[in-house]
């Protein structure tokens, strides 16, 4: 940075350096810098604790646990801190801010300062979610153990101790995190574009993220009211969702599924954005139908929000609700399919490379379409009546999810690394950890399918012994990828130590947006003359 | 060449899962190792099976092409074998083709689909209604119409079990039901929210406090079947199984009158009064 210093003189005053960086800062570089390190951390604490389930799981009986409590309190911390401190802040708060300004030219958010509440808002957020695992919840046992969803009457009267209350409050703050910035990104998206950039020469990363900010700006109040009328219920003696009161549990889950669907795409969507960069890149040709990509992501995001009771088929909705559902939630194939074939057409003609960023890249293409093809059976209410509730839903929304967001997530961390860090991976460690993780994962959930089929139940921490067999190879798997995990840590410690340099642009001629024209790592404030687009 | 062999190995892939599945999969409980779905003891869940078995050959097929596709692009298409990239970003026909074709495959699948559900969700002319009340952590099941008794169905710990009987599925008092007769299942849950399932019947149907919800099954066999509570409802949640008797209709008749007996009301009129209260339908 001394170099820097010198070429930009004027850049010192603005440049504060120790723990002031950080804590005050206002540079969207630093600030996704700080959102990765906090889903490193989210996810190495969400990993841990699904390898404490598959310990629990991998016999049957009760081995690991005192009781069957500490399992779902297991399960519910792993949800939650997966999606709230691991996905959204990887996805949208890491690689938004990293790359959102750098691709459409701008010199940083629209917002500096509210990007950093965004983003200090998170460790609180996440503290809270700590404290409840230690503070009573169900009778006379710590934590929350209701499942991320947190269905009343399970999390009103079923839960007593406080716990479930520092859980909601955990997720105010996390909710007021991503409404601000999804406020940040949408102002930085419509005003800050350089002049020539278009809504339609904007990357698709940069639409997903647009996409992605929209769903959040209108799918977070709702959770946010939701927990609300929960709170009152359970201090003020409000009666939103008890029946004694007049109130009613559905509408609970209906609020909760009103934001709970459009989030499954907040954690997906910028994933396609990534994908599309990645494929582009490393097919040296540009994405096939740019405009079909774009405004399949629209369509996908707006009927994401017509869909959410495909969750509550077994709650005894009408004939007439079931049927719309159903015929709703099939639609978003539509979309998805588009999606789907459109990167296979990027690479057809191409001249593919498999570095580690598209071999990640590839193996989503192929996991998405098996989570998006059970899908495509879970929407059918007549099947769903079998499924609902069972390890088959686990292992759907594992491989849209699991094996989804968080390829998508290696994928732009590989992509990127050398962007960010200045520094190149070892092409050889990312192989080996995307190799151990795809194979790993896959033994993980693909024989949840079958254990699901057979009517294991989710959210259970004994099982009937007919289930033994595959859940052993499923909790195998899981070690595999928990060793894949730690492949993952070596190679991003091993490129800090071996330090070799990273070039401007290391894909060559297929990585075409913004941010490879400038030095890897990018000066702390770029563009200080706007670049044209032509 | 590629592809057609692909499509090939698929289809044998499901055939090979097809022909294993009756061997394998439990009637009435699951087996080990099992791929599928339990076998069918209902009408329901025969058209369950059969539905979800040509949605897998749909969704294997789909699963198959674009894996075919991924491998054709990565042999034909390496920085390799295509030094030169094109340039090609349209092609208007194929963007409409794989817009409509799944539609219409969507389309085909709805039609089976609404089927199911309507059958599903028309609960027919009912021969006895059974009650099932989910509480944390067991079922109560009372006979509306066979004497209104009602009485409480606990998981067998361990020690209590007899010989042959699965654990974490049998129960002390077995929902009992004459074979061949449209049973109607209404539900309820007297704290938190249970779910009352039988995966051979092909029912599930949440029990929510303040809410009567139903459902039907017809048992086409005798045979003892389980489930197990299919909403997490706390601590628990694992040890509260569903176990339902299939028997003859003379069997079902001497029960009853030995149930009656057995599971007596012997509480005062005004405190069931409370307890009615207590579960408000709406």
């Amino acid at each position: 940075m001394a170099t820097m210093a010198t070429a930009h003189g004027e850049d010192q005053q603005d440049h504060p350096h120790g723990w002031r960086r950080y804590l005050y800062s206002t540079n969207h570089k630093d600030i996704g810098t700080m959102y990765l390190v906090f889903a490193l951390v989210g996810g190495l604490v969400g990993g841990v604790l699904s390898i404490g389930m598959r310990i629990e799981l991998m016999h049957p009986g009760l081995q690991f646990f005192h009781d069957a409590h500490m399992f779902n309190v297991f399960t519910t911390a792993h949800g939650l801190i997966m999606i709230f401190f691991m996905v959204m802040p990887a996805m949208i708060g890491g690689f938004g801010n990293w790359m959102i300004p750098l691709m459409i030219g701008a010199p940083d958010m629209a917002f500096p300062r509210m990007n950093n509440i965004s983003f200090w808002l998170l460790p609180a957020s996440f503290t809270l979610l700590i404290i409840s695992l230690f503070v009573e919840g169900e009778r006379g046992a710590p934590g929350v153990a209701a499942g991320w969803t947190i269905y009343a009457p399970l999390s009103t009267s079923g839960h007593p101790g406080p716990a479930v209350d520092f859980a909601i409050l955990s997720l105010h703050l996390a909710g007021a995190s991503s409404i601000l910035g999804a406020i940040n990104f949408i102002t930085t998206i419509f005003n800050m574009r350089a002049p020539g950039m278009t809504m339609h020469k904007m990357p698709l990363f940069v639409w997903s993220q647009l996409v992605t900010v929209f769903l959040i700006l209108l799918a977070m109040p709702v959770l946010a009211g939701a927990i609300t009328m929960l709170l009152t219920d359970r201090n003020f003696g409000t009666t939103f969702f008890t029946p004694a009161g007049g109130g009613d549990p559905l509408l609970f889950q209906h609020l909760f599924w009103f934001f709970g669907h459009p989030e499954v795409y907040i954690l997906i969507v910028p994933g396609f954005g990534m994908v599309s960069q990645i494929v582009a890149t490393f097919a040296k040709k540009p994405v096939f139908g740019y405009l079909g990509m774009a405004y399949a992501m629209v369509a996908i995001g707006g009927i994401g929000f017509v869909v959410w009771a495909h969750h509550m088929y077994t709650v005894g909705m009408s004939t007439a609700a079931q049927a719309y559902f159903v015929v709703a939630t099939m639609v978003i194939a539509v979309p998805t399919g588009v999606k789907i074939f459109s990167w296979v057409a990027t690479m057809w003609g191409g001249s593919l490379e498999f570095k580690t960023p598209m071999l990640w890249a590839t193996g989503f293409i192929f996991l998405f379409t098996i989570g998006g093809v059970t899908g495509v059976v879970l929407a059918n209410a007549g099947v769903d009546r079998s499924l609902q509730d069972t390890y088959y839903v686990v292992a759907h929304f594992h491989y849209v999810l699991s094996l989804g967001a968080v390829f998508t997530i290696f994928a732009g961390w590989y992509y990127w690394f050398p962007k960010m860090s200045g520094y190149m991976y070892s092409e050889t460690i990312g192989k080996l950890h995307f190799w151990l993780t795809f194979v790993g994962v896959n033994v993980v959930f693909f024989p949840q399918h079958f254990l699901g089929l057979a009517g294991m139940p989710r959210r259970i921490a004994d099982y009937p012994d007919a289930f033994a067999g595959w859940n052993l190879v499923s909790s195998l798997g899981s070690y595999l990828s928990g060793f894949g995990a730690l492949v993952f840590f070596f190679g991003v410690a091993h490129a800090f130590v071996r330090k070799q340099k990273a070039a401007d642009n290391p894909w060559g001629a297929g990585a075409t947006t913004l941010e490879w024209t400038l030095p890897s790592p990018p000066p702390f404030h770029q563009y200080n003359e706007l670049p044209l687009i032509k | 060449m590629l592809l057609k062999r692909l499509t090939m190995l698929a289809a044998t892939a499901v055939a090979i899962l097809e022909a294993a599945e009756p061997a394998l999969a439990g009637l009435g409980q699951p087996s080990p190792w099992q791929l599928g779905l339990q076998q069918s003891a209902s009408p329901v869940m025969d058209d369950i099976i059969w539905f979800h078995d040509f949605l897998l050959y749909i969704i294997t097929g789909i699963a198959g092409f674009v894996l075919a596709l991924l491998i054709v692009v990565m042999l034909r298409f390496n920085a390799r074998a295509n030094p030169i990239p094109s340039r090609t970003t349209h092609n208007t026909l194929i963007e409409i083709a794989w817009t409509l074709i799944p539609m219409m495959i969507l389309m085909f699948i709805a039609v089976p689909s609404f089927k199911l559900l309507f059958l599903q969700l028309n609960v027919p002319a009912a021969d006895l209604t059974v009650k099932a009340t989910g509480k944390q952590w067991y079922w109560s099941y009372s006979y509306p119409d066979n004497g209104d008794f009602e009485f409480d169905s606990l998981m067998l710990k361990e020690g209590e079990r007899k010989e042959g009987q699965p654990r974490l599925l049998a129960v002390d008092n077995e929902m009992v039901v004459p074979v061949n007769k449209t049973v109607r299942v209404i539900t309820t849950g007297a704290d938190v929210i249970h779910s009352f399932a039988v995966p051979s019947f092909g029912i599930k149907i949440d029990a929510i406090p303040g809410r009567i919800n139903e459902t039907w099954f017809t048992a086409t066999r005798e045979g003892i079947y389980y489930g197990q509570c299919s909403e997490l409802c706390g601590k628990d949640h694992a040890f509260m199984p569903i176990a339902v008797h299939v028997v003859s209709e003379q069997a079902f008749s001497a029960w009853v009158e030995d149930a009656k007996k057995k599971f007596a009301r012997d509480e005062a009129p005004a405190s069931r009064a409370v307890a009615a209260a207590q579960l408000r339908p709406q």
